[in-house]
Order: C-alpha cells, then sequence, then structure tokens
C-alpha cells in the first residue's frame, strides 16, 4: 500500500482547473465577456428606454430598474451553463479531459474547478452587465449578501445542470439543444420582464411550477426589495436543485458515463 | 516491488465484445517492458484499464502494490501516460499543457515551470513552448506527450506506440531518452507498432493477442526460440544467382546483398569458405533486424497472412 494522496496535490489540481478554467475565459474574450454587454445594451435601449417608457411601473418601479434584476440573472444563467457545456464537452470532445481522468484529482475536485471556472465567468458577465446597466438607470442594492448568494448559487446550479448536459452529449449540437430549446423559454418566462400579477388565472399558478422564476424573483428581492414569491421558499428550491443536480453530477463523475469506457 | 500486476483482468464491453479474457500479468520494478499484439488483440483495453480510462468487468490491477480499483487516486499518482492518441489541447500552448498537467498531480507551480523547461528541452521542443500547440508537427505532438507524462516524475511510464508515424531520426532520440529515463530508474511499458524497436529497447515482451496472453517472457528467451538465424552479406561486387551452401539458404535481396538463412547449430565457416571459393567479397554483415517479427507471427498465427508478414507493421 502506499501513502495517501495529500491534501496539497488535490488543492494544488482544484486550483490548476480553476486557472485553466480562467485563462481559456479570458483567451477568447471575445466570445466570452462582449457578447453579453451587446446583448444587454440593446435589452436596455429597446426593452427598458424605448417599449419600457410606454409601459410604465412594473412591481411598484419604473420598468427599466425593473428589468435590470432579470435581465443580469439571465446572463447569469446562459453564460454558467454555456461555460461548463462548452469547456467540458470541448474536453471531451478533443479528449484533452483524459489529462484529468488519469490524474489523481477525484470526480468531486474535477466538478469544484469546472463549477468554479462556470461560476467566476457568470459574476464577471454579471458585473459587465450591472455597469452596463449603470449607464441606463440609478442603482442601489436593497439587500447585498441575499444578492451576491442568490447569485452564486444559481450559477452553481446551472453550471451543475450543465455539467450533466455535457456529460451526456455526443455532438456539439448537444449542448446546443437544451440552452435554445428548455432554458431560454423558461428564464424568459421566469418573470424577467414580467411580474407574474399580470398573468391571468390559471398561468400564474403555472409560472409558479417554474424554479427560474423564484431565483430571478430572489435576486430582485436582493437588488430592488420586491418579490412576487417568499424568499425563503426561494432559497429552498435553490437549495434542492443544487444538491440533487451536484449528486447526479458526481454520480455520473465516478461511474464515468460519457468518459470511460 | 512488481511495478505492475495484472491479476485475472477481463473485460467485456457493452456490445458484447470479449477484449481481455482473465489475464495475469506481472512487470517488474525497473524493467523496460513491451506489450505486443495485433490490432485488436487487447493492448489498448488493457492500458486503459492500468490508466483508468476503462472499467475492468473484473479482476484487479495494482501499480507498485496500490489497486487501481480501490486506490484510483494513489495508483494513478504513480503512472504516467503517453497514449496513442494525440490527446491535448491543441489551442493551448505546449508550456502551459504541462504546467497545468503538473498541477494535476499537486507539482506546484514553480516547480511545474523548471520542469516544463527541462523536458521540453531535453525532448528538443523548448523552441516551440510557446507557440499554438495545433503548428507543431506530428513528431513533435507525440514528443509533447512524452514531456507531458514525464512531468510529475511518475514511477510507471506507459507509451502507448509513442513512434507510430515518427521519422527514424526523431524516434533514435525519443529511444535515447525513454532509455535514459528508464536507467534513472523509472519502469517503462511499451507497446508498439515496430517490432525492432521492441527488440531493441525491452527486456522483457508479452505478446497479447485475442483477450489472452500468448508469450510473456524475456527478449532473450523469447529470441531463443528461434531455431533459424539470417544474417544480411552486403557484397562487393553485383551477383546473378545466389551460391548454393549445404544446410544453409541462401537468396539474393538485391544484386548487392545475400540474405543466409541457417540453424543456430551450424556455423558461418561453410558460407565464408563458399565465398571464397567463388571470388564473393562480402564488405560487412548484419543480423537480420525483425527477429521478433517470426516469432511474433508464429505466435499469433498470422503466418498466412501476407499483408501481416510485411515490415513490422502487425504489432
Amino acid at each position: 500500500m502506499s501513502e495517501p494522496v495529500s491534501a496539497t496535490t488535490y488543492w494544488i489540481g482544484y486550483k490548476t482547473i480553476v486557472i485553466k478554467e480562467v485563462t481559456r475565459i479570458l483567451r477568447i474574450w471575445a466570445q466570452t465577456l462582449i457578447p453579453p454587454a451587446i446583448t444587454m445594451s440593446l435589452y436596455f435601449v429597446i426593452f427598458g428606454q424605448l417599449i419600457g417608457r410606454r409601459i410604465g411601473d412594473m412591481g411598484g418601479m419604473p420598468y427599466m430598474d425593473f428589468i435590470v434584476p432579470g435581465l443580469i440573472m439571465l446572463t447569469v444563467i446562459t453564460n454558467s451553463y454555456g461555460n461548463i457545456t462548452s469547456s467540458f464537452f470541448g474536453a471531451k470532445f478533443g479528449k484533452h479531459i483524459e489529462e484529468l481522468l488519469i490524474s489523481p484529482q477525484p470526480p468531486l475536485l474535477i466538478l469544484a474547478g469546472y463549477v468554479t471556472g462556470a461560476v467566476l465567468r457568470a459574476l464577471l458577465v454579471g458585473i459587465i452587465v450591472l455597469i452596463t446597466a449603470s449607464f441606463f438607470t440609478d442603482l442601489s442594492i436593497h439587500n447585498l449578501p441575499v444578492t451576491l448568494l442568490v447569485v452564486v448559487l444559481t450559477a452553481i446550479v446551472f453550471a451543475l445542470a450543465g455539467f450533466i448536459n455535457a456529460t451526456f452529449a455526443q455532438k456539439f449540437d448537444d449542448i446546443s439543444i437544451i440552452p435554445t430549446f428548455v432554458l431560454q423559454p423558461m428564464t424568459y418566462l421566469g418573470g424577467v420582464f414580467f411580474s407574474i400579477e399580470l398573468l391571468p388565472g390559471i398561468w400564474e399558478k403555472i409560472a409558479l411550477v417554474n424554479p427560474i422564476l423564484y431565483m430571478v424573483n430572489a435576486f430582485r428581492y436582493g437588488m430592488l426589495g420586491v418579490t412576487d414569491v417568499s424568499i425563503s421558499i426561494a432559497f429552498g428550491i435553490i437549495l434542492v436543485f443544487g444538491v440533487v443536480l451536484g449528486a447526479v453530477c458526481l454520480t455520473l463523475l465516478r461511474r464515468g458515463t460519457g468518459l470511460r469506457t | 516491488m512488481h511495478a505492475l500486476e495484472v491479476l485475472q483482468l477481463s473485460k467485456t464491453y457493452g456490445n458484447g465484445v470479449e477484449a481481455l479474457k482473465g489475464i495475469d500479468l506481472t512487470v517488474e520494478q525497473g524493467d523496460f517492458f513491451g506489450l505486443l499484439g495485433p490490432n485488436g488483440a487487447g493492448k489498448s483495453t488493457l492500458i486503459g484499464i492500468i490508466s483508468s480510462l476503462v472499467n475492468a468487468t473484473s479482476g484487479e490491477t495494482r501499480v507498485f502494490g496500490t489497486s487501481v480499483q480501490t486506490h484510483r487516486s494513489e495508483a494513478m499518482a504513480k503512472i504516467g501516460l503517453v497514449p496513442q492518441e494525440i490527446n491535448f489541447n491543441q489551442f493551448e500552448r505546449p508550456f502551459d499543457i504541462i504546467v497545468n498537467q503538473a498541477g494535476y498531480y499537486g507539482v506546484p507551480r514553480k516547480i511545474a515551470r523548471d520542469r516544463a523547461e527541462k523536458y521540453l528541452k531535453q525532448l528538443s521542443l523548448w523552441d516551440k513552448a510557446h507557440k499554438m500547440s495545433r503548428t507543431l508537427s506530428g513528431g513533435m505532438k507525440r514528443r509533447l506527450m512524452i514531456a507531458r507524462a514525464m512531468v510529475h516524475e511518475p514511477q510507471l511510464l506507459i507509451l502507448d506506440e509513442p513512434t507510430a508515424g515518427v521519422d527514424i531520426e526523431i524516434r533514435r532520440s525519443m529511444w535515447e531518452f525513454i532509455e535514459q529515463i528508464n536507467r534513472d530508474g523509472t519502469t517503462v511499458i511499451l507497446t508498439t507498432h515496430y517490432l525492432e524497436e521492441a527488440e531493441n529497447l525491452c527486456n522483457h515482451i508479452a505478446i497479447i493477442d485475442e483477450g489472452i496472453i500468448v508469450e510473456n517472457t524475456t527478449v532473450k528467451a523469447l529470441l531463443g526460440k528461434l531455431d533459424i538465424e539470417t544474417f544480411v552479406l552486403d557484397l562487393g561486387a553485383a551477383l546473378d544467382r545466389a551460391p548454393s551452401v549445404d544446410g544453409m539458404v541462401i537468396e539474393l535481396r538485391d544484386p548487392t546483398t545475400l540474405l543466409a538463412s541457417l540453424p543456430k547449430s551450424h556455423n558461418l565457416n561453410a558460407l565464408f569458405r563458399t565465398l571464397e571459393q567463388q571470388s564473393i567479397e562480402v564488405k560487412s554483415m548484419r543480423n537480420k533486424a525483425n527477429r521478433l517479427e517470426e516469432l511474433f507471427l508464429r505466435l499469433v498465427d498470422k503466418q498466412d497472412h501476407p499483408a501481416q508478414a510485411s515490415s513490422g507493421a502487425t504489432a
């Protein structure tokens, strides 16, 4: 028998994955950091300024202010999910994931490294969108701890979901199906642009099944102090999703699904 | 201590293909071990299981006494793998690839940078260290994978056809590097298509065919099984036909090259007497390379396949 692998080895390994991920994000900055700023600027101009003036107030505040938290969350969700799917699937497709699979790094730290990379990109892009928004409206944070906690936990949840997608993906098309046909509709219907109070009867109840609604509203509460749902329930849902998706990811990695034969 | 123990190892893939059928294998510490076999024999599956890229159906593999199946991390810390296929990110620079790989094994970044420089220099890649990897030639990419496998200084280095498609000059420089690593104490397991390579480098050889080990012995013992030896004679002048010598088969490979095959029990005096009588000048003589090929083909029963019997493309 040999000595167990040291905690230092694991720590350096985890840091290496994170450094590699951040380096990748910064190396392809034109793909990772700039597009969200441009897209969100258009949203702020068209929906916030031009259409928003005609809409008037939403949730007791100017429409422009109302959509800022939702658009930040939209960015965080899509970037967290998109980063891990493209990076992990790219590593799988190019076979360089084998560099990690044959190393002493355990599944938990491989997952943690990729998730950290995705969360860092989501936060970086979120900050860029926040700065962009500051050119269109006066921003203030109602509750900083809630704001930060919600954004980080949501980024983790969608990084985990993206990891599962990348694990099962066989070709590049497979990593664009869920963002296009599931994630984007759920996010747009998750209260980014409207309060669910506007929905008639049964549709308001159906909207409550969408977990993204809780994340967007919890974040909106953190920034503006207004929400359509209970913050405790929102945190509960985020945590449940995080734990379940995390457990699924670890099981897949331990079994080597899509990675080991 | 054994560098590698393979115990009753079996692998059946989901499609029903039985790649390994309960094989046993031992590699001693410090050995230079050759693993040969025809395509589809199970070599890559075996290497995949040792390096944890393939899950075994049953059985166990131990690296320096540590089970890959129950203590994966500890076992992997001792292995360096040079795979058959290029598997690094071709959009990264060689230096970064090696430094990151070292990090996965817990090598601090400062030491990793020093080692990256050391191995890239030893493998004549230092001038390419900061170029994009996709711009490297095929031989450079293979050398980069060797540097990457060595950066955490493993106790066991596994090379899966490291010289495939590499020109002879680079192949020889790679042999020298790997031999030096072995002399420095690293156990080496090599699979190769070039049987001459296995004969020159390895101390022990195992031949695997259809998922079972058909031979596992020293190179010396294996070659000892050859009862016929073939010599190549380079002549001073061209001949029209091969001379005849009792008890030997003499062939004219080209006008100035003779191939003389004779049982090991015979001596060469009769050959030289005949050549001298016929005023045939011999400028030089050597053993025919790829003697192993003959044994290999015999062991895996492929003599009836002329395409595979030609130069060394059968392992």
